[in-house]
Formats: C-alpha cells, structure tokens, sequence
C-alpha cells in the first residue's frame, strides 16, 4: 500500500503542476513511512518539501496555498500528532466555503497514518476519525487496500474540496500487484468487497482486511457467508450501500479500531436502525476498540478488533 | 517613535556547536535589541496624503455607524477600529493591487479602506452570512475571529505565490493577546524559513479584552520576536498615519524584492470598549482613555495635512459628505436586513449537497412551508 500510495502522490503531481507537497520529513528522507520517497527528487524542492515542525502551521498555510490556486497535499506525521492542526481544520477547511457562501473552496489534502498494531509507543496508534467525521465541510477518505489507496489518493487531490486522508498504517506493507492508474469507484461510494448472506460486516482502513479474514474463516469454521462492505468515505458516507446490504442479510455489525463510544459506528448504527429497521433480524451490532486510552504495544492486541472478535459478534447477531 | 529592532548574528548553525567538554556558552543579550527611534523620509504625494486622510476620516464615520446600527439592533456586535485608523489605514495603504490582505474581526476600517464593499463586510455583524464578501473580488480573506489563525493563511498564500513566483506581498493584521497564540509564532517562524513575502502587522492596542500587555508577555515590545526567529522587526507609533505607512511599506518593499518578511508592531489604543458588549470600567481607567484620546490619530493627522497647507475646508467638505453617504447606506442596507433563505445553509458544506443535506434540506423546507401556512 505504501507503494500505492507513493505512485498516486507522484502520478499526481506529474499531471498538474499546481499539486505540491509538503509536511515534516517529507522532503530528503521521503517521510518516516517513505510514503514520499524520491518525490523530492524528481519534482524539486519547491514542489516536495520538508516543514518546520508546526502542524497548525502545515495545515494553515495549505489554507493559503489553496487560496492562491494550488493543490497542496500535507502530511501528518502520526494520528497522535495531528491535533495541533485540529484547530486550523475545524475552525477553517472544513468551513472555508460555507463561510464564503461558496465562493472559495479549499482543495487540500490531510494525509494522516493513523491507527495501531504496530507495536508503537504512546500517540502513534490513534484512530481520530470521529473527530473529522463529526465536522460538517470534511470530506474523510479511508483506503482498505492498495488499489484504493492508489485511486482514493488521486481520487482525493483532484477533489474541489478538503479531504482527511486517513492512511491505515499497519496496512502500508499489503502488498498487491496493481496495473497504475488503477480505476476504483470515486469518493462518495463504499464497496461490497465480499458478497454473503448471512450477515454484513462493514469495515473501513484498517479493518477491512480484519473483515476479510473473518469472512474467510467463517466459511470453514461455521459455514456462514459474510458480506463484507468497504466504507471508503466516512464522511459523506454512501448510506444506500450500506442500507442496501444490511436488509439484504437482515443482520449488521460495524467493526473499527477506534473506541465504541460515540465512534463512527455508533452513527452507522443508528442510521441503519432508522432505515433498515424493518429489514433487520437484529439490533446492529458494533465491535471496537475498548473505551481506554490506546494502550501500549505489549497488550494492544487484545485492544484491537480481530476476526475472533468479529465472529463471536457474528454469532451474537445469529441468537436474535 | 520610529524604531526598528536590530537582529544580532549569534554564531550558531550545526557545524559551530561548541565541544559539549569545553563547556561554553553565549549569552542573549535581554532586551537590548530595540533600537533608537530613527528618522525616515516617507514619500508620499498631496493626493496621496489627502486619500490617506479620506480613508481614515471615512473610516471613523464608518466604526460611528456600525455602532450605531448595533445599539440599534442592526448588527448584533461591533468591534470598534475607534483610535486604530492610523494604524490599519496606513498599513492596507501601503499594499499594491495584486496584494492580499488577512484581517481579523478588528479591522473592519482597514478592510473597508482596502476598498471592500461596507455593506458587504459588516455582513459577520449583522449576521446575514459569516463572510459577506467575495474574497477574490478583493484579494481580501474573511475576516477571522480564532485568534491569530489568518496569519498561518497569509503565510501559506505568500508562500504559493513565491513558489509561482508572483510578485505579490500578503499582508495581515493581529493583537497583542493573539500574538500569545501559537499560531502566531508558527507563523512568524515559518515565514522566515520560507522567506515568505509576508508583513505581520500586529496592532497592539494594550489589551485583549480586558487582559492588558503585561500579562500576555514579559517582553517590552512583541516586534523583539521577530529576532527569534529571524527576521526583522520594526515597532512604530500606531497612531502615526505617516510613520505607520513608512515602516509597513519599507516591510512590503522587502518582501516583493524577494527578501522575505517582517514583522512591524503598530503602538496603539483602542479607544472604544473591545466590542460592543463590553464594558470597560471593570479593567481600565478614563484617565488612561483620556490620555490616548489627546494622541487620536485622525485629529493628529488633519493638524498636520492643514499645517502642511495639504487640505482646504472645500476638501474636507467633501470627505464629511462622502462620509455621511457611506452612512446613510449603511443604515439603508443593513437596517432591516433580510435574513435570507435559510435553506441557503446546505448549498455551501460541499461543492455539491451530499445525499443526508438533501434529507435534511427536505425537512427544514417542509417547516418552513408549514409555518407559512400557519
Ligand atoms: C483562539 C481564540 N481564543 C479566544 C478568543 C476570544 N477572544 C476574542 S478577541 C480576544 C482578545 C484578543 O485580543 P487582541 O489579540 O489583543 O486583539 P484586539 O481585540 O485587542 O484587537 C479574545 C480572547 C478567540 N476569538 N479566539
Ligand atoms: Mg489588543
């Protein structure tokens, strides 16, 4: 995915000239992740470049940039090390154009490595997406696989409006041949990725390969047929497919890292029982992360959603 | 009161850290780096003088009015520019027409000087939109309320426009209380990193509010930060039209020649409260207010342009008259205003509505149809 990643950032600064890069360690080292690995080189310093170390000041001054006509993409070092620019996003990305009554739209991209199972220390594994998500004007994009990664990217530069990319960290190492550009369905449209009947399981970043296991060993295991749904967008989130799905199977769970309370999937939970209630055998069910600050990296695992976790909640949905 | 900070090479960079075994170290001289008030030749013509007087005295009609309009229940707040036309007037003076500006709720006379529609701007008071008028129409960004915020904005565009090597210069407006703020040092510092041609314009107006200089900073003058992070600084008497204009026009100069930005402290007072529902009897004394008011730059102005023999009565006629139309429009514009469609507030979220604004759309129309029934 990291590769994926890398060839969208690039492909897309070799079609439009205006796209620029920028964040910390961006520029000579390629990012910590290498996720802007040679961009440097091959587009100079003026259009990948490296940043004093100043979030507000990365995502403020991309503010300007989109101003004055450019694309800038910024980066976040790590989801714990955002929230200095949260100030800057939601007070003005998200609401540039609204205030303006849309006569000025920020085109920017946020790109943030965010979630766990990394064995990191303390403010490296966090999942924020509620925060974005949860404020009107973001458009929030989370790749599950490296195809996605590579069209959503591309996807996210050449949107007219300000978009949270959210990278799933611990999946920048999935590997998948992809034929460039590779085509995917645009922002706004969450995928089947696994077609199934007897429950649907809807997962997003990180989880979505999580789901897919789960998926894969119920066939073995219980002889279940899980439909898998890909969210793509969190914000704005294509209700319909998952709406469309979950009366399909008449049974629903949400599974995501981040903690359970008021989390994204308390939201596409509630937004299914209002629209799918009468198509639904059971209450939606969501499998999260605990209600606990991350914890650290010798006991993450039991934090994190697994496919185990994500079939003893399957089988919950099946006593209904 | 023209000085200018004096930046000192400290010997430093990487390669010249002292061996941690000799133990060595350089002192930072404290405060010593305000320089001496230092005379300027400022080049200004008598048209170009009597259109400085205009703007300010136009500008004082216009903060009267907006008062007026807000004790009258037009605006629903006002924060006054009353005693800081010099310093916001003399700065947008010195930008060219392809430059930009980045104000924040305090200027609104040096936005209107800028050129931006009155009716249009006051538009964040009188609560018909947030931003009234069309940024790119004026180069002028809204004016912005989270502290300190515009200047990382300023920063980012002077920064676009260097990359594309656009001969342009943004200019923005803080206070004293917002250069606490950690996006002002943010600012401040990236723009030297980047050579940004960028001119910080803080107004310090000895308050925020009601918190008063002393407790922002230790520091004697908030232009001494430009030192720390590299760039130069200049601290000017802000209720000085022309000495205003002089150190922000040398700081615009600079960054359109390419030689990146400045940081200029204009030394002012606010003279009416901090908007129009404060109270400033629980922080501040009428002498105080007694004493700035005897410095009040458009009076100080005028003595000068009539010493000068610049403006005649005839003049100064037509500017009070100018004047009173500006008012008169405002009060026909913004008096009774109407609040608009409401179902406008889902067209701008997104370039497009997404499906759930529809939904929602869809419901607030049918409560307003039902209420138009009733
Ligand atoms: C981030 C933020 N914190 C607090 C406020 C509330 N607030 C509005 S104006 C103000 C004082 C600002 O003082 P100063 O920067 O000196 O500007 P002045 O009002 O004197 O022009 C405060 C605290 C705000 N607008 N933004
Ligand atoms: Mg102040």
């Amino acid at each position: 995915m990291a590769g994926a990643l890398n060839a969208a950032l690039r492909d897309s600064m070799r079609d439009d000239d205006t796209v620029v890069v920028y964040g910390e360690d961006v520029g000579r080292l390629g990012g910590v992740f290498r996720i802007t690995d040679g961009l440097q080189a091959e587009m100079g310093a003026d259009r990948c470049f490296d940043t004093p170390v100043a979030e507000a000041g990365i995502a403020g001054t991309a503010i300007g940039m989109a101003l004055y006509g450019l694309r800038p993409v910024v980066e976040m070092q790590f989801d714990g090390f955002s929230y200095p620019a949260l100030n800057q996003v939601i007070s003005h990305v998200a609401k540039y154009r609204n205030r303006t009554r849309g006569r000025v739209g920020l085109p920017m991209v946020i790109r943030i490595p965010y979630g766990g199972g990394i064995g990191a220390v303390e403010h490296h594994s966090e999942s924020p997406e509620a925060y974005y998500a949860h404020t009107a004007g973001l458009t929030v994009v989370s790749p599950g696989t490296p195809a996605d990664a590579y069209a959503l990217l591309r996807a996210s530069i050449a949107f007219d409006d300000p978009v949270i990319f959210l990278e799933p960290k611990r999946r920048y190492w999935l590997k998948e041949d992809l034929e460039l550009p590779v085509t995917a369905p645009p922002i706004g449209e969450a995928i089947v990725r696994r077609e199934g009947t007897t429950a649907t399981v809807i997962a997003y970043g990180p989880m979505v390969t999580t789901a897919l296991e789960a998926a894969t060993r119920a066939v073995g295991e219980s002889g279940w047929d899980l439909e898998v749904v890909d969210v793509r967008t969190l914000s704005p989130v294509d209700m319909d497919t998952l709406v469309a799905s979950a009366s399909k199977t008449g049974r629903a769970l949400v599974v995501h890292e981040a903690v359970r309370f008021v989390g994204y999937g308390a939201e596409i939970a509630a937004e299914l029982s209002e629209r799918a209630f009468g198509y639904l055998a059971a209450p939606v069910l969501r499998v999260t992360g605990f209600d606990v600050p991350y914890p650290s990296a010798k006991i993450e695992r039991h934090f994190l959603p697994d496919a185990d976790r994500i079939l003893d909640a399957v089988a919950r949905l099946l006593e209904y | 009161m023209n000085v200018s900070v004096e930046v000192s090479s400290a010997a430093s960079g990487p390669s010249s850290f002292p061996g941690l075994s000799k133990a060595a170290w350089q002192d930072v001289a404290a405060e010593g780096a305000l320089g001496t008030a230092n005379p300027h030749a400022v080049d200004l013509s008598a048209d170009q003088l009597r259109s400085l007087y205009r703007l300010m005295a136009l500008s004082r009609r216009v903060d009267r009015q907006a008062i007026n309009l807000t004790r009258q229940g037009a605006l629903g707040v006002f924060a006054s520019s009353h005693g800081q036309e010099a310093a916001q007037v003399g700065s947008v003076f010195a930008l060219e027409a392809d430059d930009w500006l980045f104000p924040t709720y305090r200027e609104t006379v040096g936005t209107f000087a800028r050129g931006v529609d009155v009716v249009e701007l006051l538009a964040l008071f009188s609560g018909s939109w947030h931003c009234g008028f069309d940024p790119y129409k004026y180069r002028v960004a809204p004016l912005t309320t989270p502290l300190a915020t515009q200047a990382l904005h300023a920063v980012g565009l002077a920064m676009a426009a260097k990359i594309k090597h656009d001969p342009i210069v943004a200019l923005t407006f803080f206070g004293d209380g917002a250069a606490s703020e950690g996006d002002a040092h943010e600012a401040l510092n990236m723009a030297g990193v980047y050579g940004a041609p960028v001119v910080f314009v803080v107004q310090n107006n000895g308050y925020a509010i009601s918190v008063p200089y002393r407790l922002q900073t230790r520091a004697s003058s908030i232009a001494l930060r430009a030192a720390g992070v590299g760039i130069p600084g200049i601290r000017v008497d802000g209720n000085d039209v022309i000495s205003v204009y002089g150190a922000v026009r040398t700081a615009v100069d600079r960054a359109r020649r390419g030689d990146g930005p400045t940081l200029v402290e204009a030394v002012t007072y606010r003279l009416e409260a901090h908007t129009t529902a404060d109270d400033t009897s629980r922080y501040r004394s009428d002498d105080e207010a007694s004493e700035w008011r005897a410095r009040d730059p458009v009076e100080r102005f005028l003595g000068v342009l009539r010493e000068g023999g610049v403006v005649d009565d005839a003049f100064l006629a037509e500017v009070e008259a100018e004047g009173e139309a500006t008012a008169a429009r405002m009060r026909d514009f913004l008096f009774d205003a109407p609040a608009g469609d409401p179902r406008e507030m889902f067209d701008h979220v997104y370039a497009a509505r997404t499906p759930q604004l529809e939904i929602e759309r869809a419901l607030l129309d049918q409560e307003l149809r039902a209420a138009d029934e009733r």
